[in-house]
């Protein structure tokens, strides 16, 4: 899956699962500061992104997942395994 | 529309089989959760379809952690995903404490406190999704006023309180509400094993002078699985017929 495919489908899980406005979604864009995330949506975001990539991704590597453009690097960083 | 879906752990006897029966009059379709006694969970399935309503048998330990994953996945493809979580099961092994065995204390833990935990995270997930659910936990007086020969079933129920408050802040913003119900003396075997002295020795500090019924019990938690319970969460309803006040 390349970056771009990984990117539009992050957007469609962000607006589909948690009810985001597609219009302010960016790759630089903050989950808990500009997406008004609270804490239980970023736990919904992880397991949306396991269900849909088929990837795990732990609670230490979750932490470090501020932005969008992040979430697909990790995303992309699991899929090439 | 399809009735909501309803699991009942420990639904097969007492209070839960009450809880189940109640639930499906009131329009849900039920998952009865067994253990042991699969030939009590089918009565209780065929008592609700004869009834006409819908059930199925849903066995599993409660105390472990993927037998309770194995049930989930058999009740989200028998009736689709747990709407409504109603941890009931229990059990007691009483002693005074200076002579309970390990035994006792883990396998009460286990089942009464350990499985609320199991059952609820696994229904959460579909819940949070639905952005709809309710989580009715039923523990009991024991567990607030505490009971002599019951430290490790009371410390269970006392935990399902802490439990049941913390998880209602943190998904009360998906339409999840988490309650629990607390039972004072209810007829049935758990009871019964307590002994006619006993029975008679609790009574005259009941108002109203008689013990409860598993129905009683049961209309509480259909009541906070209701639409009319929307605005109830983190809260312990006690149905103990005026106990000791």
């Amino acid at each position: 899956m390349d970056r771009a495919t990984v990117e539009a489908k992050m957007t469609d899980l962000l607006v589909d699962e948690l009810g985001l406005d597609r219009g302010k979604i960016t790759m630089g864009a903050k989950f808990e500061e500009d997406l008004e995330v609270d804490s239980l949506g970023v736990v919904e975001l992880l397991m949306a992104l396991e269900d849909t990539f088929g990837v795990s991704i732990p609670d230490e590597e979750a932490e470090s997942i501020a932005t969008v453009g992040q979430a697909v690097d990790v995303v992309m960083q699991k899929l090439k395994g | 529309m399809p009735g909501r879906v309803a699991l009942v752990t420990g639904g097969s006897r007492g209070i839960g089989r009450a809880i189940a029966v109640r639930l499906a009059a009131n329009g849900c379709r039920v998952a009865v959760n067994y253990h042991t006694r699969s030939d009590a969970a089918d009565e209780v399935v065929a008592a609700i379809r004869a009834a006409g309503g819908e059930a199925i048998a849903a066995g599993g330990d409660v105390g472990d952690g993927d037998a309770v994953a194995a049930m989930f996945a058999a009740v989200e493809s028998g009736l689709g995903p747990v709407e409504i979580l109603v941890n009931n099961a229990g059990i007691t092994a009483d002693d005074l404490l200076l002579r309970m065995k390990p035994e006792a204390w883990e396998s009460v833990i286990r089942t009464n406190l350990d499985s609320v935990y199991h059952c609820t995270r696994a229904a959460l997930r579909g819940m949070v999704k639905a952005r709809w659910g309710r989580v009715i936990s039923i523990t009991s007086v024991a567990g607030i006023a505490g009971n002599a020969g019951q430290a490790n079933y009371a410390a269970a129920k006392a935990g399902i309180i802490g439990f049941t408050r913390s998880v209602a802040k943190e998904v009360g913003s998906r339409g999840i509400t988490v309650n629990a119900v607390a039972p004072g003396f209810v007829g049935t075997d758990l009871t019964d094993a307590l002994g006619a002295t006993v029975r008679e020795a609790v009574l005259p500090s009941i108002a109203l002078g008689r013990f409860g019924t598993p129905p009683e019990i049961a209309s509480a938690v259909g009541y906070l699985a209701s639409d009319d319970a929307a605005y109830v969460t983190g809260h312990v309803l006690v149905v103990d017929g005026g106990l000791g006040f």
